[in-house]
């Protein structure tokens, strides 16, 4: 059986677009917000990863610092998260949940009791920032048993030979780190390089879903087009906190954000 | 959990680079894997390579000055009427403190791998300092990342620093101290590895630079040993080698030679302000494993896995977690710690610096504050080391706020 977030990907194949994928934290600015920013933004969002927020983030820029520091100050914790991810699926069965986070979190709640939490309120897949290959064997393996996606990263960095181990070991999703930088960074590469960067990766391996994160905005989001899908965070982030600072109603601002890029690229 | 007797202790980890297997690794962002795999082979080549040891051993001698004194502190030892007390009085090193071993090795690597730029995280503003006095003598441009509230409160080493031509970066998130510094200063190198080389302050951090920074630090006990031997002829029976210990690269460096010998080794953190719930002492107070700054460790943290907050009136030991070495040693039972309280550091500092022609800085002075607690108890015919690796000199604003005046 075909998972939520392949399917998603078929469907933006069929539509010949990249699928939009958007990162907000869980609990920024609050948790019932949160929530209505899922269920809003999921009308044009293909994927939705969602980050459960740390307080020692070692790759995350600015922006989703900020974020997850507004959402810690509301109180947020994994439970919460948990709640967020149940409460959309209820009325949104089909579309694939991601969480993004940092390990320590996973490590104090336990692997196992984690992922059972990711099973019971319907989580489709993973991404953990600080769990490279092959360190993540062990966790990779108890996720697919539990049909939960373990998306990896590559990065501008990362070897073509390891490229090829990574991408035997993936599922469902892989992320491409557009360049050397924290979440967030201006794009300091161009679309060109990064598309070609793109396309080497592809030719190890077709079949996988590659998408792009870090650096994308409204702005670059038309040239990345050619990606099986793009990540959009940062900037969602920064319209958020725009929107506290300006006492708006940030789940319509983003909305807006995420109706813009959509498209861009379609 | 054993150390092994005839392995250097960083290198008793496993594949996966784990000490005992729980403590360290490398939980690291994917876009690290590469420099720091590079940076890894590149370290392994050179710690066995003549010439770059030569190299080492010839800057540790004519620009960090080796061997720093051994001395007996008669007068302490004398008026606490127990153990003999000594000092490895490391603050004599180029710059006053320890932290000139890891930043001149750091920049003999960095020279070695072709970087023109190296940046590094400080708390008490020593790792800085000397990272960027290291940085200016081997014609590296150097940027410091250093907490706002630690900028505050150590004056005297920013402006060494800025002397010396290196930025000093504030970093205004979380606590404003050494933990923000390092996660900033590890941001930063995410976004430029390919041009900068990184230099983590302590033996924290992913594996390679625990490695390099003990490896560094080793320096301390190798001199020690042989002072040691001349000193009493051969290694005393009954021997206390106290270090304080924050990310603990002091206490690494301290205690290195001597790990096959019967030395006992105790451990001083940080146990902040006396009836205050927040300290810096993860390994005294039953601290859970959990992971920071790319290793798993001992670390302050409440039950989500947040990391906690600490307080300490030394900045250098102000640090939620500690060198997953330490866990190591804890755990095998090599060491042991415990924790003095800043008004134990404050005595301990005053009544040393009266006493004694050396003046610990606050961080040794936790260390003191155990020598002092423990001497009166024990024989004259057993020995306690401290490593006084670092000077007051630039503690000077905070002494003289809390003890009225300063003396040195």
């Amino acid at each position: 059986m075909k998972s939520k977030i392949a399917l998603a990907f078929d469907r933006c194949k069929k539509e010949k677009r990249p699928a939009l994928i958007t990162y907000t934290v869980a609990g920024d600015n609050s948790k019932s917000n949160s929530l209505k920013i899922l269920n809003k933004i999921s009308q044009h969002a293909d994927i939705l990863e969602l980050g459960f927020p740390h307080n020692t983030p070692i790759a995350d820029g600015g922006q989703i610092q900020g974020s997850s520091y507004r959402a810690l100050k509301k109180g947020i914790k994994l439970k919460d998260v948990f709640q967020i991810v149940k409460k959309f699926k209820k009325t949104n069965p089909n579309k694939p949940i991601i969480l993004m986070g940092y390990f320590n979190l996973i490590y104090q709640c336990g692997e196992n009791n984690f992922l059972k939490n990711c099973k019971e309120s319907g989580v489709d897949g993973l991404i953990i920032v600080d769990l490279p290959y092959p360190e993540n064997k062990l966790f990779a393996r108890k996720c697919k048993k539990k049909f939960i996606s373990f998306i990896q990263l590559l990065a501008p960095t990362t070897t073509k030979n390891r490229m090829r181990q990574i991408i035997r070991d993936s599922h469902d999703m892989i992320y491409y780190i557009s360049m050397l930088s924290t979440t967030g960074g201006k794009l300091k590469v161009s679309s060109k390089k990064i598309i070609k960067n793109y396309n080497n990766i592809k030719k190890i391996n077709n079949k996988i879903n590659l998408v792009i994160g870090f650096g994308i905005t409204d702005k670059n989001i038309r040239s990345l087009k050619s990606a099986n899908g793009l990540v959009v965070g940062s900037l969602l982030c920064k319209i958020i906190t725009n929107s506290v600072q300006k006492r708006q109603n940030p789940v319509t601002n983003l909305n807006k954000m995420i109706y813009k890029l959509k498209k861009e690229i379609s | 959990m054993k150390i092994k007797k005839g392995v250097s202790l960083i290198d008793q980890h496993d594949k996966n680079f784990m000490y005992g297997g729980k403590f360290g690794g490398n939980f690291i962002p994917e876009t690290l894997k590469k420099p720091i795999d590079d940076l890894t082979k590149l370290f392994s080549k050179l710690r066995r390579e003549k010439k770059f040891l030569s190299e080492r051993d010839y800057h540790f001698q004519t620009y960090v000055g080796a061997p720093t004194p051994f001395i007996k502190l008669e007068n302490l030892t004398d008026r606490l009427g127990g153990a003999q007390i000594y000092a490895k009085v490391v603050s004599e090193a180029n710059g006053g403190a320890h932290k000139i071993y890891n930043a001149t090795v750091h920049c003999l690597i960095a020279k070695r791998a072709g970087k023109k730029f190296i940046v590094g995280d400080t708390g008490a503003g020593y790792a800085g300092k000397m990272l960027s006095m290291a940085a200016k003598k081997f014609g590296l441009k150097c940027k410091i990342f250093m907490g706002a509230k630690d900028i505050k409160r150590q004056r005297p080493n920013v402006e060494a620093m800025k002397k010396n031509g290196a930025e000093v970066v504030p970093v205004t998130t979380g606590s404003q101290t050494l933990v923000d510094a390092v996660s900033e200063c590890m941001r930063y190198w995410v976004s430029n590895c390919d041009l900068v080389h990184n230099c983590i302050g302590s033996t924290v951090g992913p594996n390679i630079f625990i490695k390099i920074c003990a490896w560094s630090t080793a320096q301390i006990s190798r001199e020690l040993m042989i002072q040691v031997k001349d000193e009493f002829g051969k290694i005393p029976k009954k021997l206390k080698l106290i270090n304080c210990v924050g990310g603990g690269s002091s206490a690494a460096g301290f205690w290195n030679e001597f790990m096959n010998t019967n030395a006992e080794f105790i451990g001083v953190e940080a146990g902040g302000p006396k009836n205050s719930k927040l300290h810096a002492a993860p390994l005294t107070n039953g601290s859970k494993i959990g992971i920071l700054h790319g290793a798993a460790q001992y670390v302050i943290q409440d039950k989500e896995g947040q990391i906690g907050s600490t307080e300490s009136i030394s900045a250098g030991l102000d640090y939620p977690g500690i060198s997953p070495l330490h866990c190591f040693l804890k755990d095998a039972k090599r060491a042991r710690y415990t924790s003095a309280s800043d008004e134990d550091a404050l005595k301990a500092y005053e009544l040393v610096s009266k006493l004694e022609n050396i003046s610990p800085s606050l961080e040794p002075s936790h260390a003191f504050a155990e020598a002092i607690r423990l001497a009166p108890k024990l024989k004259s015919s057993e020995v306690i080391i401290v490593n006084s690796c670092g000077d007051s000199l630039k503690d000077k604003d905070i002494i003289k706020q809390r003890l009225g005046s300063y003396i040195r």
